[in-house]
């Protein structure tokens, strides 16, 4: 076989033996580029399947699991929260607004597909820092805000960090959250031999050929030339086929619904029908509506063209599902139908095209057996050499204004948060609300990864990412439910970016199993390299998904009240190793990340949640990046109010920067009327919980007495630096 | 009063105010189909946000000769109310049914945030349930928002008081700095002459819940709601 071609289909020799063996003969040209493509890292997940199973992946609540199109649990009165997040990295490299918006596109698809309604988008993005990497950031957050403002569906919210490591390769990972009925949720499964498989939605086109492939190899120079294999996205489309999937849901002649992601056609049929055991399809690819003459049966098969779905219709019933496609003006042809033999057969009219066993697709790629091996333990720091912090007013400020810590405003108002009547927390706090309307549940979504920590120590880094993201979700009020992750690294293939990946991925598992959350759906993306360098952090992000019985009750982290006791829960260690502080004051990015013990994290957890059950709290925040007084001031700039403090005197060996600044986990600000001051302090006992007075809130000024005090005006100025 | 809520395809604010007429005010509510030939006795019609087709070419361009417009149109010219909410608002001065345009935000950047509306007229079915010179505090969503009009036809505007909601600071003055996206005069919603058309970029049906950051959009929605009342009443 020639090793070009080979290559072009990203397998590589040994690969190519398996299928002749498999096959007992030579695969034909189409044969080669179907398995290709599902062969590709992306498609076969063939250097972490392994690793992966190590996540908990049940739980109670969860009705599905990892491996459909997303991930489901039940919240209550009849509802389940659909969900997933998935990586659009290497196209939005390449074509940074097209590979964001379709990105949205095809996380909302795999949502849909699941019966549920989306009602919220999340972006996790990753910059090089500005101003140079402003054509990645313009044009992705322009992508993001294309797609989602004109398909209806809110961005509620996200994380950016901007650091050295991405600058050539930028990170999008777009997460989508839905609503269904649980006795109508849908599973994409090619049940019955003899329905009818629809292809329904977008004609297809020549776009996106190779895809799956291009985004498991490394950049490199040659990268721009694959812009063709970068899908261009069609928003109003994808809300017409939104809608009328929707319609389907009050018939009974819909089996399964598929969307059309990464390896197009061959990938919808063959993951759908590996999922029911013996099932195979007969695909006529002459019967595939399509947008140019002359493609051939392989362009068929491997496009990747946009809003597409494959719906399985009962045989004898398609007249009604094409009826309503037909009313949203939308496209569905009947290509094939499901067969009992185990096969993906392609024929374009009466020529034979193709015919492979769905399982050596979906299942046959040889996993690779990779070797970790830890990197040099990175850059120690000496915490007691650093110089004292010499002017804490000064030093907030300009922490304020790091691109990492500054207000998200300038971002957020470019998206669509409110279309929907539903968001009842909006972005720029800890998690986003949703209410479900009709009852009074609200459903708490956030997305969180400090990759520094991850580069520093993987295993614990992808600890703090799971904590940070149930703080988001209890400081609203609500429990954290359940997972969804992307892990994003570089090139597996050398030894310490797959211990970087083993370790992290134990560290969810970990994580995940103290906190109880299973890990209900999720996606890799591997080799985010740039020509065999500048590999990214290790980038782990954490999706979650939580529930409050009664929105009503639900916390936000601004200040609310004048006169309210403003307190820190949970206690502070000289945690400065990884934190902001040292970047943005001192310039490392070193040390250890701050220590966590998950066993001191449930407990604060409880009595935050115990809290703001017996409405004790007016308010409460994460304190995360930037440590405690940034997380203070944010609580001050988010209300309008002031607090005024007495002076910080940490008792030895607690250090004065990190007490304001380090970053120690397992902690929150929260406000308390004075009234409930008596039962918090009981409450936090109870919960052998540290609670310490900060201040009062009042006034326009943030105030330590004798160490620092700065007016709100000031703080916003440095704040919204980045909102022009 | 029955309200008839037009869907688009595209459109994505018409089961926010389908929520609103039904749920939060318990009025008669039904949606229109673009297809539609008939109003199906409706008393106020609703455009409602999103991008109907896409709004390709140009937004509200290729809606406006849906087959439910020409109703619409014809419904305008017997006094019937027609309420245009943001992308609404643009599919009506596209239809002509309300003088000017809507073009590109002045920052060229899509916004969604709050703003307060500075209440010109109370004298119109939309907004009788408003004070004078009220003060209403209403979230936009668009990208082409900037209300122009060429100079002859916004002194026209401005002289027969036509212009009903204007961009304003929280204490109700129209200054340059509460205007989002570059209107000529702040304009954020404007009526036809004879006072039964309404266009508006704010999005009302997004704050008439207390748990939504606002209840002012619902003094609109029952100023309607309460025309209709009077109506049956004289």
């Amino acid at each position: 076989m020639d090793e070009r071609r080979l290559r072009e289909v990203a397998l590589t020799p040994d690969e190519y033996r398996v299928i002749v063996e498999q096959l007992k003969r030579a695969p034909n040209e189409v044969e080669l580029g179907m398995v290709g493509v599902l062969w590709s890292e992306h498609c076969s997940y063939k250097s972490s399947k392994a690793l992966l199973r190590r996540l908990p992946a049940s739980g109670p609540g969860v009705v599905q699991g990892p491996g459909e199109n997303a991930g489901a649990v039940e919240i209550g009165e009849g509802w389940s929260v659909v969900f997933k997040i998935e990586s659009h990295n290497h196209p939005s490299a390449i074509e940074p607004y097209q590979g964001a918006a379709t990105g949205v596109g095809g996380i909302i698809r795999d949502v849909i597909a699941m019966g549920a309604r989306p009602i919220a988008l999340l972006d996790s993005l990753r910059f090089g820092p500005l101003p140079a990497s402003a054509r990645h950031f313009e044009g992705i957050v322009a992508g993001i805000g294309g797609y989602g403002n004109c398909i209806g569906i809110p961005t509620v919210g996200g994380e950016v960090y901007f650091e050295d490591c991405y600058a050539n390769n930028p990170l999008v990972n777009a997460m989508c959250v839905g609503l269904v009925r649980t006795e109508q949720l849908m599973r994409a499964r090619a049940e019955g031999t003899g329905n009818s498989i629809l292809l329904v939605g977008a004609d297809t086109g020549r776009d996106g050929i190779h895809g799956a492939s291009f985004a498991s190899l490394e950049l490199d120079e040659n990268s721009a030339e694959r812009r063709p294999a970068v899908q261009v996205g069609n928003p109003f489309l994808e809300k017409c086929l939104l809608e009328a999937c929707m319609d389907l849901a009050h018939t009974d002649a819909v089996v399964a619904i598929q969307d059309l992601g990464a390896a197009g056609l061959t990938s919808a049929v063959a993951e759908c029908a590996g999922r029911v055991e013996g099932a195979g399809a007969r695909i006529d690819v002459a019967r595939v509506p399509r947008r140019e003459r002359g493609m051939t049966a392989y362009d068929l098969m491997l496009s990747e063209s946009q809003e597409r779905m494959l719906v399985v219709v009962r045989r004898g019933r398609e007249r009604e599902v094409e009826t309503i496609f037909q009313a949203w003006d939308l496209t569905s042809a009947v290509i094939g139908e499901v067969t009992d033999d185990g096969q993906l057969t392609v024929v374009d009219g009466r020529d034979h095209v193709a015919r492979i066993p769905v399982k050596l697709l979906t299942d046959g790629a040889p996993m690779r057996r990779l070797m970790g091996f830890p990197p040099e333990p990175p850059y120690g720091l000496e915490v007691d050499a650093l110089p004292p912090l010499a002017d804490p007013g000064a030093t907030l400020l300009r922490m304020l204004a790091s691109p990492n810590l500054a207000s998200r405003r300038g971002i957020f108002r470019r998206y669509d948060h409110m279309v929907g009547d539903s968001t009842v927390l909006a972005p720029g706090g800890d998690a986003a609300m949703l209410r479900v309307k009709g009852t009074r549940l609200g459903i708490a979504v956030t997305t969180d990864c400090n990759a520094r920590y991850c580069h520093l120590d993987p295993h614990l880094g992808a600890q703090l990412a799971v904590a940070e993201a149930a703080r988001n979700i209890i400081a609203t009020g609500a429990r954290p439910l359940a997972v969804t992750d992307c892990l994003n690294f570089a090139n597996p293939d050398r030894p310490e970016v797959y211990w970087e990946l083993e370790e992290a991925i134990a560290g969810l598992a970990y994580a995940c199993r103290a906190l109880e959350v299973p890990v209900v759906s999720g996606n890799v993306s591997l080799y985010n390299d740039s020509n065999g360098e500048s590999a990214i952090y290790p980038t782990p992000v954490v999706g979650m998904v939580g529930v409050i019985d009664d929105y009503g009750k639900r916390l936000g982290a601004a200040l609310r009240a004048e006169g309210d006791f403003v307190l820190l829960i949970g206690s502070s260690h000289n945690d400065l190793g990884g934190s902001e502080y040292l970047k943005v004051e001192h310039g490392h990015v070193a040390g250890r990340p701050p220590a966590l013990d998950l066993t001191r994290e449930r407990a604060v957890n409880r009595l935050i949640l115990s809290a703001a059950q017996s409405g004790y709290l007016h308010s409460a925040h994460d304190c995360a990046d930037g440590g405690m007084l940034i997380a203070l001031a944010e609580c001050c700039l988010l209300g309008g109010i002031g607090v005024r403090c007495p002076a910080v005197r940490p008792e030895p060996p607690l250090r004065l920067d990190a007490a304001l600044f380090g970053e120690s986990p397992s902690r929150y600000i929260v406000s308390v009327p004075s009234r409930a001051m008596p039962e918090m302090q009981s409450l936090a006992r109870r919960h052998n919980v540290e609670l310490s007075l900060l201040g009062l809130a009042g006034g326009d000024i943030l105030e330590f007495e004798g160490q620092l005090k700065v007016t709100l005006a000031e703080l916003r100025a440095a704040w919204e630096a980045l909102v022009t | 009063m029955k309200f008839g809520v037009v869907v688009f395809p595209g459109t994505w604010s018409d089961r926010d105010c389908g929520w609103v007429i039904d749920q939060v005010l318990g009025q008669d509510l039904v949606y229109l189909w673009h297809k539609d030939t008939d109003l199906k006795g409706c008393d106020c019609v609703i455009l409602p946000g999103g991008f109907a087709y896409g709004d390709y070419l140009r937004t509200g361009a290729i809606a406006r000769f849906a087959p439910v417009m020409e109703q619409v149109g014809e419904f305008a010219d017997r006094g019937g109310l027609v309420w245009g909410i943001c992308n609404g608002f643009q599919v009506l001065c596209e239809a002509g049914l309300l003088p000017g345009a809507l073009i590109r935000n002045a920052s060229l950047e899509f916004r969604c945030e709050w703003t307060h509306l500075l209440v010109e007229r109370t004298d119109l079915p939309f907004t009788s349930s408003c004070a004078e010179r009220d003060v209403l505090r209403v979230p936009i969503a668009h990208g082409e928002g900037s209300y122009f009009a060429d100079p002859a036809t916004l002194s026209r505007l401005e002289q027969r008081g036509q212009v009903v909601l204007r961009y304003s600071d929280a204490n109700g003055r129209v200054i340059p700095s509460a205007n989002p996206n570059g209107s000529l005069h702040n304009i954020a919603g404007i009526v036809n002459a004879r006072g039964n058309v309404l266009g508006m970029m704010p999005h009302p049906e997004r704050c008439s819940e207390a748990e939504l950051g606002g209840t002012d959009g619902l003094k609109l929605f029952r100023s309607v709601a309460e025309s209709g009342l009077k109506v049956l009443v004289s």
